[in-house]
């Protein structure tokens, strides 16, 4: 088992418990915006398109990188997008704020 | 290694750990959207690291900027536009199809590398490599076509109810065997496109028939699951090409997948590889059986109806997917805000499969301004049961039936929500028709239960207006 692999492993499985240990703990109101946050953040793809876009020089290369590019592209900006969108809806007090309760919210 | 790579190593950690402290802050509503922020910030840094990188060891050709260019600004602009426009109800598609692509980015990001290796000529690749390549483009493609085939169940271009495919048994294994076969051939270390070729084409024809014979009401488990295989191919792809970066934040998604995926199939008391084998919902059309539930209904008016919740101290509505089915959250919080103008406590029982994904319904209630701090999770909800004057259930049904608590039937073991312990019950129905599990609801025969057979939207209309009545009366 060479180094590169050991780290890699490493850190993929310390990277599932962090996972675990962090989102087991979003509570179920936010179900459906984790999701959609989580959908953005393996947009991280992204990154991985360009490096082995890079490469590419071949028609074929071009074409695999084109569409890597292009899924990738869709898949960070659309989610982001989304998941703000959803979570902007989500208030403690939607209706116009009552003087009482902008104090209460102070106190603590 | 240079500086350049070692300033873009340290932006990667910065952005993974953007990326943990995002999710975390998604612990409360209050601080999710800074969460989001957080993972934005983490993720334009990351890009713009790895731009600095490309340009700093070049190599990248005039037609090779371009084609990343216009890859990026056409799935930016087709992703920002879906996001802006898609309505809430239809989350679920969108999800279900940025799964897609993110799978098979992964995917292709594998078979580029690979493409890459071949024209180096190289004769082996190593063992690694090998194994993360199989991975990345079996899983990745696996996901992609899945998450089409599940986006056109739940949009209805797709039927959602179970689709048996004539020898699909005999279909599996064959694509089991040969998409193993080749993976297997692969982890030789053979740079043989055509081995990659069949193992991929086997992999989407997976996809295809893993998904097919899923019922609609099942979808959230297998978006849950297909986010949680999206996840563990953008880390294979991260083995492929040695970036942290990628394994960190596909492993963090696979977990949540993971999670998602498990609480998923509790809430509905399924094992996953039931649910993956079909649905439930096959001998639904026995119909026959609900001829003899007619017995004793108490039916009630909308003036009655306006009567019970205008004189009651607390209400819990139980909202179910039929309520964004009829579209009829609007008038479902506009009747709530009569309620609690009327100095009534008003509360939703949110049961976490009442949506087509997890907490599908929460978002959809938020969005007709329905207040974070009155939606309660099953549990919450379950202690509030008891103290409620009525509970108005809308659209929901096999998860407040009763039948549940006892051991014999399709739903046994399912945790509901105790509607029955409400002095009250009020259900909104279209008819007495059945829910998804094909069974009858006892619910619906207790002596406090109320049924007002109308359409959710226009039964919810009535009685606001006969609520409006009996007040300005």
């Amino acid at each position: 088992m060479s180094h590169q692999l050991l780290t890699d492993l490493s850190i993929f499985i310390l990277s599932l418990l962090v996972g675990f240990e962090v989102i087991s703990k979003v509570p179920a109101t936010l179900h459906t915006p984790l999701m959609s946050a989580a959908n953005s953040i393996h947009g991280i793809v992204l990154a991985g398109a360009m490096l082995t876009a890079a490469q590419a020089h071949s028609n074929l290369g071009y074409v695999l990188a084109f569409f890597a590019m292009m899924f990738a592209g869709m898949n960070v900006a659309g989610g982001y997008k989304v998941t703000d969108r959803m979570l902007k809806m989500f208030k403690r007090r939607p209706t116009k704020p009552v003087v009482e309760n902008v104090q209460a919210e102070v106190k603590p | 290694m240079s500086t350049i790579q070692t300033i873009v190593d340290l932006i990667y950690l910065l952005a993974a750990a953007l990326f943990v402290i995002g999710l975390h802050l998604m612990n409360s509503p209050a601080t999710a959207r800074k969460g989001s922020q957080f993972s934005v910030v983490g993720m334009v840094l990351a890009i713009a690291a790895t731009l600095a990188y490309l340009i700093d060891v070049g190599g990248v050709t005039t037609t090779g900027w371009i084609v990343l260019a216009a890859g990026f600004a056409i799935g930016g602009l087709v992703g920002l536009r879906s996001a802006d426009k898609v309505k809430m109800t239809d989350i679920p598609q969108l999800v279900s199809i940025f799964n897609a692509v993110g799978g098979g980015a992964a995917a292709l990001v594998a078979l580029t590398d690979f493409v890459h290796d071949k024209n180096l000529h190289l004769a082996t690749i190593g063992p690694t490599p090998a194994v993360a390549t199989a991975l990345d483009i079996l899983i990745g493609a696996v996901t992609f076509t899945g998450s089409i085939i599940a986006a056109g169940k739940l949009q209805g271009l797709i039927s959602g109810s179970p689709i048996i495919i004539p020898g699909s048994k005999i279909i599996n294994t064959i694509l089991t065997v040969v998409g193993l076969g080749s993976a297997a051939f692969l982890f030789t270390g053979t740079t043989n496109t055509d081995v990659l070729i069949l193992l991929l084409v086997a992999a989407l024809l997976f996809g295809i028939t893993l998904v097919l014979p899923i019922g609609g009401a099942d979808m959230p488990v297998v978006i849950s699951l297909l986010n949680a295989f999206t996840g563990t191919a953008v880390a294979m792809a991260g083995f492929v090409i040695n970036s942290s970066a990628l394994i960190i934040a596909g492993a963090l998604v696979g977990a949540s997948g993971t999670i998602l995926t498990k609480l998923m199939a509790d809430a509905m008391n399924r094992s996953i590889p039931n649910i993956m084998i079909g649905g439930f919902g096959q001998g639904e059309t026995a119909a026959a059986v609900s001829g003899g539930v007619t017995g004793n209904i108490r039916q009630l008016s909308a003036d009655d109806a306006a009567i019970q919740l205008s004189y009651a101290q607390k209400v819990v509505f139980v909202p179910g997917y039929g309520l964004a089915a009829a579209q009829a959250q609007r008038e479902l919080k506009d009747l709530a805000q009569l309620l609690e103008d009327r100095g009534v406590e008003v509360l939703f029982a949110i049961h976490p499969v009442a949506g087509r994904m997890p907490g599908h319904m929460n978002v959809l209630l938020a969005e007709v301004d329905v207040p974070y701090t009155q939606l309660y999770e099953m549990e919450a909800a379950n202690l509030e049961f008891p103290t409620a004057d009525v509970a108005l259930v809308i659209g929901a049904n096999d998860v407040i039936n009763p039948a549940a608590r006892r051991p014999g039937n399709a739903i046994s073991g399912m945790p509901i929500l105790d509607v029955d312990k409400a002095k009250n019950v009020i259900v909104i129905k279209r008819s007495m028709g059945q829910g998804y599990a094909g069974i009858d609801n006892e619910l619906y025969l207790d002596e406090k239960t109320s049924m007002f057979f109308a359409d959710g939207k226009k039964g919810l209309a009535s009685i606001a207006a006969a609520v409006r009545e009996l007040v300005a009366n």
